[in-house]
């Protein structure tokens, strides 16, 4: 048990580490910006009517003048105490933003990430099992078109088939943002579109790994064994056992792919979620927003990571007995 | 003489490759119609005089396809020759010095990976200020760190194997060492990870300037194609955006299968299937 | 005495890629002959690479599908053909592997030696195998990287036992082992062929074999070049293959001389 406290004390701190890396680098990125905040966003011609007081007052609103060290300092202390800062563009806590907008994407990403590590998963057992054979032609074609497929023209193509065509589903997220009388079933007509299409790109990936692995195993001694053996139900003893293992780490390791993902596809469905934001506030030049939407999604997939790390040392034994013995 | 593996890889390689080359040249040969508007001849769907039908302002779409697919495979090829660069550069590195170089390389690959991929190259892009630029340095600088990883173990596995100790042994200096021991060894894996990278490199492209962040409004690219036809899906010009993207699958997807075969050859566990 | 086991000019050939774009035909095993019989350990001893795994491989039906086979494997006089050895094998023909990557790595001892059944029988013949060879009962509990070397090997055996087969195939089950343990494990063998069984024994270390065999048959590059009684190993006498000869001349108390090798 101490071991396993040491361990996650030691990871926690691995990851607090990256946590500021990354803050760092977003945050050097976006400053070494050439593009200038009260143009993009207010506009050549607007700026060009106003008095240099005004002008003055935008500048020090965007954080124009400030030395970057000095803002970059500033921001840690703020987030240290809780506080990562005021969204420029929404004009209220980038928290308060994030929290609002992860809301709307939370349970897209989740069941997308569910299905795409169960299909994928089944996928790849399906065509490992069978190597060589059509299934495992079928899903390998499969993945290797979606893996070529860029996500948003997928996204472009269900739109117009069950939008457009079908005219079964919205075009869009037409509903005001943000109005709770939105009825369940609504979200769930919004939400469909999305879903479907981060699931299906988010499987191929899986499948393709699950496959190799699922082929590993059956090419290992112990399966040899086994078969010499005459024993039965082999998939199902060996190969399923042993390759839950990996597909842990697969599926954990996938949470960027499906937040990533996300980005692209939210803009297509004018979904308002965490991805549109995170580009929202790319093209306006909202750093506080952008920076808080980079370091809470490094935030998750690095807990992703941990949570993989945590979940091997229950499952596997030679991890749970072999750290018991010391 | 039927096809053995190792000939259809080949074969299908050097069938990329020509693909590749004739959708440059006729992209290139495009660019000029392309951006010719022709009122008469607007919102047609296709037919055979305009294969992929016609836009808003009777531009051709296949000579609009044609051209941003010849951007985006410029753009892909240079943007894994960079990152393919620093995978190099940086996996070497870590593997020849060890210690705090290894450790620090290590971390920055952890960074890298911890950001979402299109996160990141929006970050890059901004902090390029957008543009060509933008889309090539974000696209380079974060599809290294897997072929460093493998360059790495690549190395490291070589620094200990023992015929490049005995060529030491007997005095060969350093730099044939590297160059006839250890390129030949390195070369077909790493050309294969870069290989892989491309088609990688060209749907973060499209992704990347379909957001907005990459080429311009002005440049025929495949990403601003796709994101001005999201304006007319509801009219139900299914063509605008069918087409460019279907002909970017079949680039991209003849590259990938081309990279898995060669990959699979020169893979020892699979090489003799 | 009639053989339960005979293999009559038995050739593995494996097609492989060359140089380039060129492929080729590698044969592992070039017509090899053999048999085994019951009551007797009968060894088949070549070095590494003379394809020894993939003789075992071949009887128990588990060649890689790639491979091509020429000849015949006959068991009890009767052909041995591939669903022939699927329902045999575990049944009257047992492997014993080389190591403990043959045990899953995340499966209980116990629960492997039963192969999934739970019942009393299964349990109590699984207890009775593992305490043949002085294991207790908290070794069902262990997991494979939590045993010996020594222990592993002889969990591997017990798994062998536990159906009472008629041909048992052993594929280099010493190395690695202390002399002390390797005795033992041979001791073991030794055994079950007087309980009956007809025991092949896969090993590269001719002395072992002279000690445990009663057939010495041996392999090089994939070809039996010599089989002989045991004995002939002893004495140097009835070693007709120049080869063989030179096997004898090299092994410890002859003088270890290696020319000619």
């Amino acid at each position: 048990m101490r071991h396993r406290l040491q361990f996650t004390a030691k990871k926690l701190f691995c990851m607090a580490l990256l946590l500021l890396g990354v803050s760092l680098t977003a945050f050097l990125l976006m400053a070494a910006s050439p593009l200038d905040p009260l143009q993009t966003n207010i506009g050549q011609a607007a700026l060009g009517t106003m008095s240099p007081e005004q002008i003055a007052k935008l500048e020090e609103y965007w954080g124009v003048n400030t030395p970057a060290a000095e803002r970059y300092l500033g921001w840690l202390g703020d987030v240290l105490r809780g506080d990562f800062g005021t969204s420029l563009l929404y004009r209220r806590p980038v928290l308060e933003v994030i929290g609002q907008r992860l809301r709307a994407s939370l349970g897209v990403l989740v069941c997308a990430w569910v299905l795409s590590g169960v299909l994928g998963l089944a996928l790849g057992v399906l065509a490992g099992a069978n190597r060589g054979r059509w299934p495992d032609r079928l899903v390998r074609g499969y993945c290797l078109t979606i893996s070529s497929t860029p996500s948003f023209w997928l996204a472009l193509l269900l739109l117009m088939v069950f939008a457009v065509w079908l005219k079964v589903l919205p075009i869009g997220f037409s509903g005001p943002v943000g109005v709770e009388s939105v009825s369940l079933w609504e979200r769930l007509r919004h939400a469909f579109l999305p879903g479907l299409t981060l699931s299906v790109t988010g499987m191929a990936n899986i499948a393709l790994h699950t496959r190799e692995k699922v082929i590993d195993v059956l090419g290992s001694d112990y399966v040899l064994f086994a078969r010499a053996r005459g024993e039965r139900g082999i998939l199902r003893r060996h190969v399923l056992r042993n390759v839950a293992l990996p597909a842990i780490t697969l599926q954990f390791a996938s949470v960027g792919e499906i937040i990533g993902g996300s980005v692209l596809v939210e803009q297509v469905f004018s979904y308002p979620g965490l991805g549109q934001a995170a580009v929202a506030a790319g093209l306006g030049g909202d750093l506080p927003l952008l920076l808080g939407i980079t370091v809470i999604t490094a935030a998750i997939v690095f807990a992703g990571n941990l949570i993989a790390d945590l979940l091997y040392g229950v499952v596997d034994p030679r991890i749970r007995r072999g750290a018991a013995r010391g | 003489m039927r096809m053995n593996r190792r000939t259809g890889a080949l074969a299908l390689m050097i069938f990329a490759c020509a693909v590749l080359l004739a959708v440059t040249l006729a992209g290139e040969l495009a660019s000029e119609p392309a951006g010719v508007t022709d009122f008469t001849r607007k919102n047609l769907p296709p037919s055979l005089a305009h294969l992929f039908g016609t836009d808003w302002m009777g531009r051709d779409m296949l000579e609009r396809t044609l051209a941003g697919l010849s951007l985006s495979i410029r753009i892909g090829v240079l943007t894994a020759a960079l990152s393919g660069a620093v995978a190099l550069v940086l996996g070497t590195a870590s593997a020849v010095f060890g210690g705090w170089v290894d450790a620090l390389i290590s971390w920055l690959i952890d960074l890298v990976l911890g950001i979402p991929h299109i996160l990141l190259m929006l970050l890059i892009s901004i902090a390029c200020g957008r543009g060509t630029l933008g889309v090539t340095a974000g696209v380079a600088l974060t599809h290294w760190p897997s072929l460093a990883r493998l360059v790495r173990e690549e190395v490291l596995q070589l620094k200990e194997a023992t015929f490049l100790r005995a060529a030491r042994r007997l005095g060969v200096s350093g730099g044939d060492v590297f160059v006839h021991h250890l390129l030949p060894h390195l070369l077909p894996q790493f050309l294969t990870g870069l290989i892989l990278q491309f088609p990688h490199a060209i749907l973060h492209e499209a992704g990347v300037t379909f957001l907005g962040f990459g080429l311009s409004p002005e440049q025929p690219a495949i990403g601003i194609i796709l994101e001005e036809s999201m304006g007319y899906l509801a009219a139900g010009r299914w063509w605008l955006a069918l087409f460019p993207g279907l002909a970017l699958v079949g680039v991209v997807a003849l590259f990938a299968l081309a990279g898995e075969r060669l990959r699979l050859l020169l893979t020892p566990a699979t090489a003799q299937e | 005495m009639e053989p339960i086991l005979s293999v009559d000019r038995l050739s593995i050939t494996f097609t492989r890629y060359g140089r380039g774009l060129s492929r080729v035909e590698l044969p592992a095993i070039r017509e090899v002959s053999l048999a085994v019989e019951p009551g007797q350990v009968t060894a088949v001893v070549g070095e590494s690479g003379a394809g020894k795994s993939l003789l075992a491989h071949a009887i128990l039906g588990l060649l890689p599908e790639n491979a091509r086979v020429e000849g015949t494997i006959s068991y009890n006089g009767v052909p041995l053909t591939p669903e022939r050895a699927e329902a045999l094998r575990g049944r009257e023909i047992s492997l014993i592997p080389q190591g403990v990557t043959y045990l899953d790595p995340i499966m209980k001892v116990g629960q492997q030696l039963r192969r999934g059944r739970n019942d009393r029988s299964a349990r109590a013949r699984c207890r009775a195998a593992l305490e043949r060879y002085g294991l207790g009962p908290e070794v069902e509990e262990r997991y494979p990287f939590e045993l010996s070397g020594g222990m592993a090997r002889r969990v591997l055996i017990a798994c062998a036992v536990m159906d009472a087969p008629r041909l048992i195939v052993a594929d280099e089950p010493t190395p690695g082992l202390d002399v002390k343990v390797a005795q033992r494990v041979l001791g073991h063998f030794r055994e079950l062929a007087e309980e009956g069984a007809g025991v092949l024994f896969i090993t590269h270390d001719l002395e072992l074999a002279c000690v445990v065999a009663h057939k010495v048959v041996v392999l090089r590059e994939g070809r039996t070049v010599d089989e002989v009684p045991a004995c002939c190993f002893q004495t140097g006498e009835g070693l007709s293959h120049p080869y063989s000869l030179a096997l004898w001349r090299a092994m410890p108390k002859n003088g270890m001389e290696v020319s000619g090798l």
